[in-house]
């Protein structure tokens, strides 16, 4: 009987959570006179697709938001992997104290020093640039630490016939280290990903023009302005923002449920 | 030096200047400017002291933010930890679909909190929306849920607790799933209730993921207004105003540099507290393995 309860619980409470993409896709496919009423002889249109994508320069949009995570993603890489590895295997005085500094990131995130921020970079003449929406995040404390924990788990023997073979310091990272932590650089990856490709306040500070929008601060442009209030036409346009992330979700599935998971844990 | 502190070094260098110009400096920077009045024109900023917190002291909106946060924190940060450990104990067990719910469950985390901003004002519309439809029939009326002072916040609250639970649900997940399934064996052997069980064992094991999840969810209830941007602006008469909504207003709104600083240099003396609190004070009694 409880079991049943549970059950019943459980699945009352992800119909809850999945409604309103449910009732977005159906708004979005459906002629606006459906948009309140439910019946399955609605017919299906993409009308409200097409006008959305006419309305508003989103091909542009998503342009930007690629060029800005594939930005975000590569030099997050390249830049906490080297000090990840410092960190995790080398020794040297003040290694402790700068690792705390670093950390301090984790509490007082980019996302809350929008002002002083937005200051350097106008006086970097950034204002208005995708890399100036990125540069706050390359520096990223979270990567650091979780690839920092990732190297410390790596054999040291491994690392120590590399060095006696004569592998540069650089070699073993690339090819001792770098290999064995692919996993969470898949994590840290996706997870970054979605982060970027969502985030929303920072890149509607800093930018003001079609050229470096990202999805994100195009849409709330579109639909607080032009739009007054068609649903249909808005909903359609929500859809479209989130499409890319939900079907690569659809896929990986698996790969992304673990990987936050591992960001998550360790 | 040595040559490994010097190799070292230059393996930090790009990431911690990187770090310390987007993130320490602007920090320290603001502190600074919290001192100065904003410059308007020609006139450069003037050093005022503490006139800036004064002023703060003395500024309705300022505490109405305080106020309205802290509630928002007070209410988010339990009610989505407690249903995302009710999700992960759901779907960590055999029931069917499993898959399906936990896909159901996760799918907020996907979505751009802007997007789904949108689809939720259209729920809490008057008439027409969602809410208002299903309380219809039981003779609730036309009801204006984010334009009434009394129910914007709450708002503002079921959206945020929708889209964090769950993300936090994997993290409990994980941990459960990481859990000797002997624990439960002996469990069941020694004729103990499931929750007992739950209490004495589950529980326990849980408390370092909750502390985890516990600290994200306290940042979360500072960095998450994106949806105030776009559902209410901050309003009715400032009953959605959240502390970094109200930087964000007035750095960029009023651009009044000034306030701006003195209010994030009061929500960084928050958080500073609040990492004390959790791992100073909460972190010393947590069980680690």
């Amino acid at each position: 009987m409880t079991r049943k309860l549970e059950i019943t619980g459980a699945w009352l409470l992800g119909f809850i959570w999945v409604m309103p993409l449910l009732y977005a896709v159906w708004t979005a496919f459906h002629p606006a006179e459906f948009a309140t009423h439910f019946s399955l002889t609605a017919p299906l249109t993409l009308k409200n697709i097409e006008s959305a994508w006419a309305a508003a320069p989103f091909a542009r949009y998503f342009l930007n938001t690629t060029i800005l995570v594939t930005l975000i993603l590569v030099a997050q890489f390249t830049v906490c992997t080297p000090a990840a590895f410092a960190f995790a295997r080398m020794n040297f005085p003040g290694r402790d104290i700068v690792f705390a500094i670093v950390l301090m990131q984790l509490m007082v995130m980019p996302d809350i020093l929008l002002v002083a921020n937005y200051r350097t970079m106008a006086r970097l003449d950034l204002v208005d640039t995708i890399l100036a929406i990125a540069l706050p995040y390359l520096g990223s404390a979270f990567g650091i630490f979780l690839l920092r924990q990732t190297f410390r788990q790596v054999p040291q023997e491994l690392d120590d016939a590399a060095r006696l073979e004569g592998c540069s310091l650089a070699a073993r990272i690339w090819r001792v280290y770098v290999p064995l932590a692919r996993p969470t650089y898949l994590a840290y990856g996706l997870v970054s990903v979605s982060y970027h490709w969502n985030n929303f306040l920072w890149p509607l500070v800093i930018t003001n023009s079609v050229t470096t929008r990202p999805v994100t601060v195009g849409l709330s442009v579109f639909a607080s302005t032009d739009q007054g209030i068609d649903w249909s036409i808005i909903t359609a346009a929500t859809i479209l923002t989130s499409a890319p992330l939900l079907v690569a979700f659809l896929l990986f599935q698996r790969q992304f449920v673990q990987s936050f998971m591992r960001a998550g844990i360790r | 030096m040595r040559k490994e502190t010097l190799q070292a070094w230059a393996l930090i260098l790009p990431a911690l200047l990187l770090l310390v110009a987007f993130t320490h400096w602007p920090a320290v920077a603001t502190l600074v400017d919290s001192f100065y009045t904003t410059p308007k024109g020609s006139r450069p900023p003037r050093f005022v002291g503490l006139e800036n917190f004064t002023d703060l002291w003395t500024d309705p909106v300022f505490w109405r933010a305080m106020h309205n946060n802290a509630i928002y924190a007070i209410a988010t940060i339990p009610i989505s930890i407690v249903l995302a450990l009710a999700m992960a104990l759901a779907v960590n067990t055999a029931i069917p679909g499993r898959a399906l719910v936990r896909m159901a469950y996760f799918t907020p985390t996907m979505l751009p909190m802007i997007a789904v901003a949108n689809i939720w004002l259209f729920f809490f519309t008057p008439d027409y929306g969602l809410f208002d439809q299903i309380l219809a029939p039981f003779g609730g009326g036309r009801h204006n849920w984010l334009g009434d002072t009394a129910t914007a916040l709450p708002a503002m609250i079921a959206v945020a607790v929708w889209k964090e639970a769950g993300f936090f649900m994997l993290f409990f997940l994980a941990a459960l799933q990481a859990m000797p399934p002997d624990l439960k064996e002996a469990a069941n052997l020694e004729g103990s209730s499931r929750w007992n069980f739950f209490r004495r064992v589950t529980l326990p094991l849980l408390m370092p993921t909750t502390l985890f999840v516990l600290v994200n969810a306290v940042i979360n209830a500072f960095r998450l207004v994106d949806h105030v941007v776009v559902m209410t602006r901050g309003g009715p008469d400032n009953a959605t105003t959240l502390l970094l909504y109200y930087i964000y207003e007035a750095g960029f709104r009023f651009w009044d540099t000034a306030l701006a600083s003195t209010l994030t240099v009061v929500l960084l003396i928050l958080l500073g507290l609040l990492a004390w609190l959790q791992f100073g004070v909460l972190g010393k009694r947590i069980h680690y393995r």
